[in-house]
C-alpha cells in the first residue's frame, strides 16, 4: 500500500514537472520575442574564458564580453542588476538564440557565412587574430617556425583546423578539450606553443598565476570578427545594439574595457572595428 | 543537405568511425585479457591477490572515464613523460586512450566474468581438485570455459558501452567520431543534422554487435 502511494505520488510529480517545463518553454519564447517588455534581460556569455567571460567563485562575472554585454544592455534600458547571464557554449549558441533563451549573445562569437544563415549579427565589436602563446623566453616568431614544433589547441576549434590546413602542416599538434589543459601542457613544457584567438590567450596570460610566464607571439594568423548574435530576423534589436556599440566606442568605455581586461598580457589590440565592416 | 560531409578530410567521416572501431577493438581485447586476469585474482586463494583485485575494481570503476583519459594524457604523458613509444601526438593520444579504456573497461569485464564463475556449480571445481588439478588448471580447463559461455550477454553490454565510451578520447585529441562531430558543429552550425548523423553511425556500429552476441549467448549457454 505504501509502495503504491509512493508510486502514485511519483507519477503525479512527473506529470506536473512535464507540464511545468512545457509552460516554461512557452513563457521563454514569449518574453524572448517581445522587445524590452520584461523587467529582466537574458544575455548569453561564456563562463570559462578568463578575460572575456568568466564566472567568479563568488558568482559575479568578469571579462571583456561581459563589459560589452553590460554596456549594451544598459543602452537597451536594462541596468546591471536586471541582467541575467546565461552560459552559451560554442556548440549551443545558435539554438539558444533560435529558442529565445537569450536576447543576445556576446561570447567570442566570430561572424562567418554559415552562422549568418542561422542568426543575425550586430557589430563587430572586436577584431581578434589567431595567435600563439609561448613561454617568455621562446624564440618562435613566425608561422613557419612551428613546423616540427609541438603545438596545442582545442579539439575541433577553427584554430586547430587552420594550423593543419594552412599555417604549419608539419607541426605536431596536440589537442585538448579546453584551453586550460593546453596552458597546463605549455607550463609543463610538453608543447612549445598554444594557439587560438589572441584575445582568449591574452585573458589566460593575464591571470595572476601565469603573470610574467607567457607572452603573445603577435603573429596575426587570421581575422576573427567578434559579433553580437541576435535571433534571426530581429533587425530592430540589431540596430539598437549597433547604436549602443558606436556609443561605447565614442565615449571611451570600449578602450577602458580593453585595457582593464587584457592589459597585463601586453595585448596589442586593434582599434575598435567599424560597425558592419568585416575584415576578411 | 549532406554535401558538407565531403568538405572534411582530416579525418573523413568514414575515417573517424574507423578510428572508433580501432579504439574499440584494441581496448576490447586489452580489457578482456586484463579483466579475466583480475577476475582470476578475485577468486584466487591468495588473500593479497584477492585484495588487489577487489581494490582495483572498486577504485577504477568509480572514477569517471573522462578523468582517467585526461589523466593518461595530462598526467602520464605531459608530466611523467610516459609517451608509449611515440613522439607524434596523434599516435601517442591513440595509445594512451587505449591504455585508459583498457584500465577502465577491465573493471567491468572482471565483474561480468566473476558473475559467470559464480554460475559454475561448486561440484565442478571440487571434482577438478579431486582428480588432482591445481588452482590455475581448474580455472583454465574447467571453470572459465563454462563461465565465459554464461556471460556472453553481459560482455556484449560491456562492449557496447565501450564503443560509446570511446567518444571520450576526443578530449585528448584522438580523431574519432566525436572529434569530427565537434569540428563539424563548430563550422556548420547545424547541430541537429550533425547529431543525427553521428547517432546513426553509432547505432550502425552497436546494433549488429548486440544482435550477433545475443544470438551467440543463446546458442552457447550451458544448459543446466
Amino acid at each position: 500500500m505504501k509502495l503504491r502511494k509512493a508510486t502514485a505520488a511519483a507519477a503525479a510529480a512527473l506529470v506536473l514537472s512535464l507540464t511545468a517545463t512545457a509552460c516554461g518553454g512557452d513563457d521563454k519564447d514569449d518574453s524572448g520575442s517581445g522587445s524590452g517588455g520584461g523587467d529582466k534581460i537574458k544575455v548569453g556569455i561564456k563562463f570559462d574564458q578568463p578575460g572575456l567571460g568568466l564566472k567568479q567563485p563568488d558568482g559575479s562575472f568578469s571579462g571583456f564580453d561581459v563589459d560589452v554585454a553590460t554596456y549594451v544592455a544598459k543602452q537597451l534600458g536594462y541596468d546591471a542588476d536586471k541582467i541575467e547571464f546565461v552560459e552559451t557554449k560554442s556548440a549551443d549558441r545558435e539554438n539558444a538564440l533560435a529558442r529565445g533563451d537569450v536576447k543576445f549573445i556576446a561570447a567570442t562569437y566570430s561572424i562567418n557565412d554559415e552562422r549568418k544563415q542561422k542568426v543575425d549579427f550586430a557589430g563587430p565589436y572586436l577584431l581578434a587574430h589567431q595567435d600563439l602563446l609561448v613561454k617568455t623566453d621562446s624564440d618562435i616568431s613566425k608561422g613557419t617556425d612551428l613546423n616540427g614544433k609541438n603545438l596545442c589547441s582545442v579539439t575541433g576549434s577553427t584554430s586547430a583546423q587552420n594550423v593543419h590546413d594552412t599555417i604549419a602542416p608539419k607541426a605536431n599538434l596536440k589537442e585538448y578539450s579546453g584551453y586550460s589543459e593546453c596552458i597546463a601542457a605549455l607550463q609543463s613544457g610538453t608543447v612549445d606553443a598554444v594557439t587560438t584567438d589572441d584575445s582568449i590567450l591574452a585573458g589566460f596570460a593575464a591571470q595572476s598565476q601565469y603573470k610574467g610566464k607567457f607572452k603573445l607571439a603577435g603573429l596575426k594568423l587570421s581575422n576573427e570578427n567578434y559579433g553580437i548574435g541576435v535571433k534571426k530576423g530581429d533587425t530592430a534589436t540589431v540596430d539598437k545594439i549597433n547604436k549602443a556599440l558606436e556609443k561605447m566606442v565614442s565615449d571611451g568605455s570600449w578602450d577602458k574595457a580593453v585595457k582593464d581586461n587584457f592589459g597585463p598580457a601586453n595585448y596589442q589590440n586593434e582599434p575598435a572595428p567599424k560597425i558592419g565592416v568585416i575584415v576578411k | 543537405m549532406f554535401d558538407f560531409i565531403s568538405d572534411y578530410d582530416n579525418p573523413t567521416l568514414l575515417g573517424a568511425f574507423w578510428m572508433t572501431v580501432k579504439l574499440t577493438f584494441f581496448s576490447g581485447i586489452g580489457s578482456l585479457v586484463w579483466g579475466t586476469l583480475l577476475a582470476a585474482m578475485r577468486v584466487s586463494p591468495v588473500p593479497l591477490m584477492r585484495g588487489f583485485g577487489t581494490a582495483y575494481v572498486n577504485i577504477v570503476r568509480n572514477i569517471p572515464l573522462t578523468v582517467i583519459i585526461l589523466f593518461c594524457s595530462l598526467g602520464l604523458a605531459d608530466i611523467f613523460h610516459v609517451t608509449m613509444g611515440a613522439s607524434d601526438f596523434k599516435v601517442q593520444g591513440f595509445r594512451l586512450a587505449i591504455l585508459g579504456f583498457t584500465a577502465y573497461t577491465a573493471a567491468f569485464v572482471c565483474e561480468a566474468v566473476r558473475s559467470g564463475i559464480n554460475t559454475v556449480p561448486m561440484g565442478q571445481a571440487e571434482a577438478a581438485r579431486a582428480i588432482g588439478l591445481n588452482f590455475t588448471q581448474t580455472l583454465r580447463l574447467i571453470v572459465l570455459p563454462q563461465a565465459f559461455r554464461a556471460v556472453i550477454g553481459p560482455l556484449a553490454n560491456v562492449l557496447i558501452a565501450l564503443t560509446k565510451n570511446t567518444t571520450v578520447a576526443a578530449a585528448i585529441g584522438v580523431a574519432e567520431a566525436a572529434y569530427l562531430m565537434k569540428q563539424m558543429i563548430e563550422n556548420e552550425a547545424a547541430t541537429l543534422l550533425i547529431g543525427a548523423i553521428f547517432a546513426f553511425g553509432f547505432v550502425v556500429l552497436t546494433l549488429p554487435t548486440g544482435l550477433i552476441l545475443g544470438w551467440l549467448s543463446k546458442r552457447l549457454a550451458v544448459k543446466r
